[in-house]
C-alpha cells in the first residue's frame, strides 16, 4: 500500500535508507547533503535501523570506510556533495575498480570557485569517468525511487559496481513536495538480503582486495571493470520493471516526454526537466511539436537508445548544468552529439550551458530555447553550437 | 477551474521564513493539495535577507523555478521594505501581508504604489503575548492561511495542533502558546 506524504528530497532519501536498513553508513556532513546522514543518525539512535553509523572526520574517510565495509561483505553507503565528492576522488576509482557494490547519495552542488552552495552538476560530472554508475532524479519521488532500486543494480552479479544516486541540491533536496512512499516491508522485500559471492570476512575463501597490479595484469583488470558496465543498462531495466510492478511507477534509462512526434527536443538532466515539461505543454497548446529527453542513467551512457529516441527530431538542444572547458560545451553535450554522429543523425544540435551555481531556470527560459531551435530549423543552420543560457555577458 | 496559488516569503536569516513556508506546505498537504515549499539560500548567515516560496495546487506541480509573479507576498521583517523589492512581480489582484506595528495606512506609502490588497499584522505583539518570545513565523503562517484562503480556520487549527504535537513532542509545554498565537493571528490580521 502506497503512503502519500510530503517530504524534502533529503528526507525522502533518508527514509529510503531507513527502509533498506544497510549494514554500514559512514558519513561526514557537507551542505546540502548533510540532512541525509543527520536524519539517518536519529533513525540509528532510535533503534529504527541496526546500521553501524560511523561519523568520520572527512569524506576521504567516509568513502574509505564504505569501501572497507563493502569489501568485508557488508551493504554500505555514504552521502556527500560538491567538495566532499572531490575529496573522495581517489576512493571513487578504488571502489569501482575493485567491483564493490556500494551506494553514494549525492546531492549535486557546484564546485568551488567561487565558493557556492547551490546546485549544478559540476561535482558528479567530474566523476563521470570514475567507473561509477550515475543515476539522476527530476524530483523527490524519483530520488526516493532511485535509491530504493540502487542496491539491486549495484549488487547484481553481472554488474558489481558502485552507484551514485544524484539529486539537485536545494532545488529538490530542500524542497518539500508530495511523494508516495512504499511500505517498509515492501522495500525490504524488493531490495532483499545482500549475499556477496566473495568477501574479505569469508574464512572459507581467503582473498585479497586492492593489491598492486603490475603492467602485465593492469589492463586485464580495467577490461574486466568495463565488462561490469556493459550489463548496467539491461540490469537497470530489469530492476525498473520489477519496481513498476511494486509501485506502479515506470522508469527507463531516460524519460521521453512528448518526444514521439517532436521536431525539436531538449536533452537535460535533473530538476529543470520538470520546468521544461511545463514549457512543452504551453507550446504544445499552440501546436508546436516540442519534446524532452530527460537523462536518468548517465553512466554508463545509453547512447544507442538515446540516438534512437531522437531519430525524428530536426533540432536538439543539449543542456549542460556544468562547464566542460573544452571550448565545445559540457559533458552531456559531448556524449549526446557523439551518439547522434554514430547513429548518422542529421539533426542540428547545439549545446547550452545553464544553471551554474544555482542560476534559476524558468519556464520562459525553456520556451526561449525551443524558439532558438525553431530559428535553427528555419535557417537550416545550427549557428553557434556552444551557447550559454541566463548569463550576463 | 483548478486553483493554483503562489506565495513568496521575504525574511531575514533566523526569523523562520523558511520554516513557515515548509509548515504551510505541510498543512496544505493535509487538505489533499499538491504542494511545494522551498527556500532560496544566499550566504547562510543570521540577519541576511532570505526568500522562501510556496506553490499550492489542485494539480501536480512540476516547475522547479523560483516564483517571480506571486499572488501573495509575506514580509516577515518590515525593514526589508526599504532594501528588497518585495512587491516585484506581485499580482495586482493579489495581496501583500506585512509584519508591522504600523497601520495599513502608514505602510502603504512604502509599497512603491502597489495597487493590490494590503494586510498588516503585529506578529511581535502576538508572539510576545502568546509565547513570551519573538517567533514571527507562527502568527504569519495563520495570517497568510486566512488572507490567501488556503483552508478553513477550524481545519487549519486542527492540523496545526497535530503538527505541533509531533514537532514539539519533547517540549509539549509550548504547544498551547503556539496554538494561541495562531488563533490570535487569525483574528487580528486586517
Amino acid at each position: 500500500m502506497a503512503k502519500r506524504d510530503r517530504l524534502s528530497g533529503n528526507e525522502a532519501v533518508a527514509i529510503a535508507l531507513r527502509q533498506i536498513n544497510p549494514d554500514v553508513f559512514p558519513a561526514f556532513p557537507i551542505t546540502p547533503s548533510t540532512e541525509i546522514p543527520q536524519y539517518f543518525a536519529s533513525f540509528a539512535a532510535n533503534g529504527e535501523v541496526d546500521t553501524e553509523f560511523i561519523p568520520v572526520e572527512s569524506e576521504h574517510s567516509s568513502m574509505s570506510a564504505a569501501i572497507g565495509a563493502s569489501a568485508a561483505g557488508a551493504r554500505a553507503l555514504t552521502a556527500t556533495s560538491s567538495c566532499g565528492l572531490a575529496y573522495m576522488w581517489e576512493e571513487l576509482y578504488i571502489a569501482a575498480s575493485n567491483r564493490l557494490p556500494l551506494a553514494l547519495a549525492l546531492v549535486n552542488r557546484a564546485l568551488s570557485g567561487p565558493i557556492n552552495i547551490n546546485c549544478d552538476h559540476s561535482d558528479s560530472m567530474g566523476a563521470r569517468d570514475s567507473g561509477w554508475i550515475q543515476v539522476y532524479a527530476e524530483n523527490n519521488q524519483e530520488a526516493y525511487d532511485n535509491m530504493v532500486q540502487a542496491f539491486r543494480i549495484s549488487e547484481h552479479n553481472d554488474v558489481r559496481l558502485p552507484i551514485m544516486i544524484c539529486q539537485d541540491g536545494f532545488i529538490t533536496s530542500h524542497a518539500v513536495e508530495n511523494i508516495e512512499l512504499l511500505e517498509d516491508e515492501e522495500v525490504k522485500g524488493f531490495v532483499g538480503a545482500y549475499e556477496p559471492e566473495n568477501y574479505l570476512l569469508n574464512p572459507e575463501c581467503p582473498m585479497a582486495v586492492g593489491p598492486y597490479s603490475v603492467t602485465d595484469y593492469y589492463m586485464e583488470a580495467k577490461r574486466n571493470q568495463a565488462e561490469g558496465t556493459r550489463h548496467v543498462e539491461r540490469v537497470m531495466l530489469e530492476v525498473a520493471e520489477e519496481f513498476e510492478k511494486l509501485s506502479g511507477r515506470a522508469y527507463g534509462l531516460f524519460e521521453a516526454y512528448r518526444l514521439e512526434d517532436a521536431d525539436r527536443a531538449v536533452v537535460m538532466i535533473g530538476s529543470a526537466a520538470g520546468t521544461t515539461k511545463d514549457a512543452i505543454d504551453k507550446l504544445r497548446e499552440k501546436g508546436e511539436k516540442v519534446g524532452l529527453l530527460k537523462i536518468r542513467l548517465f553512466r554508463p551512457f545509453p547512447a544507442d537508445a538515446i540516438a534512437e529516441a531522437l531519430k525524428n527530431v530536426k533540432a536538439v538542444a543539449v543542456m549542460d548544468r556544468a562547464e566542460g572547458y573544452t571550448n565545445q560545451g559540457g559533458p552531456l553535450g559531448a556524449d549526446v552529439m557523439s551518439a547522434l554522429f554514430r547513429a548518422r543523425s542529421s539533426a542540428l544540435a547545439v549545446n547550452i550551458v545553464y544553471g551554474l551555481g544555482g542560476r534559476d531556470v524558468r519556464v520562459e527560459d525553456m520556451e526561449q530555447v525551443f524558439a532558438e531551435l525553431k530559428t535553427i530549423i528555419d535557417n537550416n543552420d545550427a549557428g553557434e553550437t556552444y551557447r550559454y543560457m541566463g548569463v550576463r555577458e | 477551474m483548478s486553483k493554483h496559488t503562489e506565495i513568496r516569503w521575504h525574511g531575514r536569516g533566523g526569523q523562520g521564513a523558511k520554516t513557515a513556508a515548509l509548515l504551510l506546505a505541510d498543512v496544505a498537504f493535509q487538505t489533499g493539495k499538491y504542494v511545494q515549499g522551498f527556500p532560496e539560500y544566499g550566504p547562510e548567515r543570521m540577519g541576511a535577507p532570505i526568500t522562501a516560496y510556496n506553490r499550492i495546487s489542485d494539480t501536480v506541480i512540476r516547475a522547479h523555478s523560483n516564483i517571480y509573479d506571486p499572488q501573495y507576498v509575506v514580509v516577515v521583517d518590515e525593514s526589508l521594505l526599504e532594501t528588497v523589492d518585495v512587491t516585484g512581480g506581485l499580482k495586482e489582484d493579489g495581496a501583500i501581508l506585512i509584519n508591522t506595528e504600523r497601520t495599513k495606512e502608514e505602510i502603504i506609502p512604502h509599497l512603491k504604489g502597489y495597487k493590490g490588497d494590503v494586510y498588516v499584522i503585529d506578529a511581535r505583539k502576538i508572539s510576545m503575548e502568546a509565547l513570551g518570545k519573538y517567533f514571527p513565523n507562527t502568527p504569519l503562517l495563520a495570517a497568510i492561511v486566512k488572507v490567501a484562503e488556503i483552508m478553513d480556520k477550524d481545519i487549519f487549527l486542527r492540523e496545526m495542533k497535530a503538527s505541533f504535537r509531533h514537532k514539539f513532542a519533547s517540549k509539549p509545554e509550548v504547544i498551547d502558546g503556539n496554538m494561541k498565537a495562531l488563533e490570535m493571528a487569525f483574528e487580528e490580521v486586517c
